[in-house]
């Protein structure tokens, strides 16, 4: 017993002697939330915005939208506060065995009507998309350009 | 016996004293008029007689296909279901029915379970709450029990229950509901952060989170492809080894499921604890953990101690970065998986038709919540080429940081890590919905998500009840692949702990009470 004070007494957070001796677990948290992080926040250019807009296909452009994709990266810069140096990143739990490879045969298929059935708009046996190369258009051009269709 | 477990009930049908049908048929009704728990979004009444009928027949020929024959289950509406609607609670996938079975599915109706519906959660999973679908916020079914009404003081009676009605916790809340509210027997969900585990604590029922690699995610929607597990709730440990056993093993269309042979198991009752080591990381006291849920855990490990175990605090230096770390890969993943949801082949398209482009963004807009939004947004942000090192590998190196924690501290000689499931009780939805998706989760899931992180195994088992009336839950964490042990502890703990059955007006009227549990002198 007297061991296990001694070596809780080193510890950074103090625990109280009585408590300790009963549960093994603290009776404070042992962490606290980080603080913002000091520093001028980076704010997300708008050439940036539009660069996210184009690659997740999702208009966010209001306000809101922006405040809240501010938030997600400030929540995400807590992470420079972990030393990772020298550290592998890891993809997945699984990666010291080997994955499952079948075969390459064919062993389903056949199934052309089926899989078109929850497509709203086909011809024959095609998916029917409106024309294509058009890219989305610049954000000042956007509301006329939505307004046309 | 609606109240009974599975095995009981599974007993009950082999002796006759119930069939098929009649079972099937009174946990139809009872999903009736519970209909205000809003717990399922599809009930799929028609195949489920069906299914009853032919399970019947199997043991009217006395060759019932095993314990899951005949036994009403739900299935959470991100498993794909030939026949049965699959929405993931999104306008995106209203009305998509998906030409094939996830391989759990598959592999319950082929051991003659009946699939009575398709159970309500976040949008696309994305939530703790179960709060954040297009079909509304599931209810949890304490919220109407009596132990919950008698401690709740109702400012007026008529805003009683319309107020102070409490969430499920998510996403699973459907599942966890369904099962809570004895309208199935067992129910999957899915775990990516703790979606399975915390709608268990919240709900009272058990949630057991396979290890990563143990059961098929084909068919399975996917969030987070490196986290997702399919999850089990049940009412009680044996049951959930069940329906383990009934799911896990190698899928050859899931190449992230291991090949090693798995044995399905029952659990020995354990009657000597005294050479477990039982490891209590102290980061688990996290801020904000109530003093009622920390009393309880501090109750638990003397439990263990006095029993004869070995209870040692330990540290798991990085648990604090699991939910940022989180925030970046869960993005980042959902950024990629949601790309398959542009109005062409399947799900929601807008009317939109100037170009195809403009199609897939107003498809998108209309499709998706803001929640959904939100996260595909800010994984295409930390995908960028000059974000990537900063934030996805950086995340995927603290990843690392945190599955060593595990890999030490089980190293070290610990078997199971006894923690809090939740920081506190189930919020009243009036409550719950002050604050937006992302800080929620971060909140909520600060003590389940580790485990995702590192593929370990973990369980939610109900301990005891608040002051409020409302249930509190325990995790337990085990070795990869080590779900037997970790099982057989939680059984040994369910057993000790005795936790109340939730007692249900609607459900007294329907049930004719075989199986009166006798429980008393509760943990609390």
């Amino acid at each position: 017993m007297w061991a296990l004070r001694l070596c809780r007494g080193l510890r950074a957070v103090p625990v109280p002697p009585v408590r300790a001796l009963r549960s093994a677990v603290p009776p404070r948290p042992a962490w606290q939330h980080g603080e913002p992080r000091p520093g001028p926040q980076q704010q997300v250019t708008a050439e940036v915005l539009g660069q996210l807009e184009h690659l997740a296909l999702v208009d966010f452009r209001d306000a809101e939208g922006v405040e809240r994709l501010q938030k997600a990266i400030r929540f995400a810069d807590q992470l420079r506060e972990v030393n990772t140096d020298g550290v592998e990143p890891m993809d997945s739990v699984l990666e010291d065995r080997c994955l499952y490879l079948r075969e390459d045969d064919v062993t389903e298929g056949n199934c052309t009507e089926e899989l078109l059935k929850n497509a709203r708009e086909k011809v024959e046996e095609y998916f029917v998309a409106p024309p294509g190369n058009i890219p989305l258009p610049k954000v000042e051009d956007q509301e006329t350009f939505l307004q046309g269709s | 016996m609606l109240r009974a477990s599975l095995r009981q009930v599974s007993a009950a049908l082999r002796d006759g004293h119930v069939t098929p049908t009649e079972l099937c048929q009174r946990c139809l009704s009872l999903i009736k008029s519970t209909k205000f728990l809003n717990a399922y979004i599809t009930v799929a009444e028609e195949s489920a007689l069906k299914q009853a009928e032919e399970s019947e027949e199997r043991y009217r020929r006395g060759q019932p296909l095993g314990v899951l024959d005949g036994i009403p289950i739900a299935v959470k509406d991100n498993f794909n279901t030939a026949g049965i609607e699959t929405t993931c609670a999104s306008n995106m996938l209203k009305g998509y029915i998906s030409p094939y079975n996830a391989t759990v599915v598959q592999k319950l109706l082929d051991q003659g379970a009946v699939l009575l519906g398709k159970t309500n959660l976040d949008e696309f999973a994305m939530g703790s709450g179960s709060t954040d679908g297009v079909f509304g916020p599931v209810r949890n079914p304490w919220s109407y029990s009596r132990q919950y009404k008698e401690k709740s003081v109702p400012k007026s009676h008529s805003e009683d229950e319309e107020s102070n009605w409490v969430i499920t916790g998510g996403s699973s809340g459907g599942s966890a509901a369904a099962v809570s509210s004895f309208t199935c027997f067992a129910a999957l969900g899915s775990d990516t952060g703790g979606s399975t585990r915390n709608p268990a604590a919240h709900c009272g029922v058990v949630g057991l989170k396979p290890t990563y690699g143990l059961i098929s995610r084909h068919g399975l929607i996917p969030l987070v492809n490196s986290m997702d597990v399919p999850g089990i709730l049940t009412r009680c440990v044996d049951d959930a080894a069940v329906v383990l056993g009934s799911l896990a093993g190698h899928d050859p269309k899931d190449s992230t499921t291991i090949q090693d042979n798995f044995k399905p198991f029952e659990l020995p009752n354990l009657t000597d604890v005294s050479k477990l080591s039982i490891g209590i990381p102290k980061e688990y006291h996290a801020p904000g953990l109530s003093s009622e849920i920390l009393a309880l855990w501090s109750k638990a490990a003397d439990l263990f101690k006095n029993a004869g175990a070995k209870v040692v605090e330990v540290s798991l230096p990085h648990t604090r970065y699991s939910i940022v770390c989180y925030h970046v890969l869960c993005t980042a993943e959902v950024a990629s998986n949601m790309a398959r949801f542009d109005g062409l082949e399947y799900g929601h398209r807008s009317d939109m038709n100037k170009s195809t482009e403009s199609m897939y963004a107003a498809t998108r807009r209309e499709g998706f919540n803001d929640v959904v939004r939100g996260r595909i947004l800010s994984g295409n942000y930390f995908l960028l080429k000059q974000n990537y090192e900063n934030y996805f590998v950086k995340a995927q190196k603290v990843r690392r940081l945190i599955a060593n924690d595990f890999v030490k501290v089980f190293g070290s000689g610990v078997d199971i890590l006894l923690t809090p499931t939740t920081l506190s009780d189930a919020a009243p939805y009036t409550e719950f919905i002050k604050e937006d998706n992302r800080t929620r989760s971060a909140q909520d899931d600060i003590l389940t998500q580790a485990a995702n992180m590192a593929g370990l195994p973990a369980i939610n088992v109900p301990t005891a009840l608040s002051e409020r009336g409302l249930p509190v839950g325990l995790q337990f964490i085990g070795r990869s692949f080590q779900e037997k042990q970790l099982l057989t502890v939680a059984k040994w703990f369910e057993k000790q702990v005795k936790f109340p059955m939730i007692q249900l007006e609607e459900v007294k009227r329907h049930d004719h009470g075989v199986f009166q549990h006798q429980k008393s002198a509760s943990f609390s």
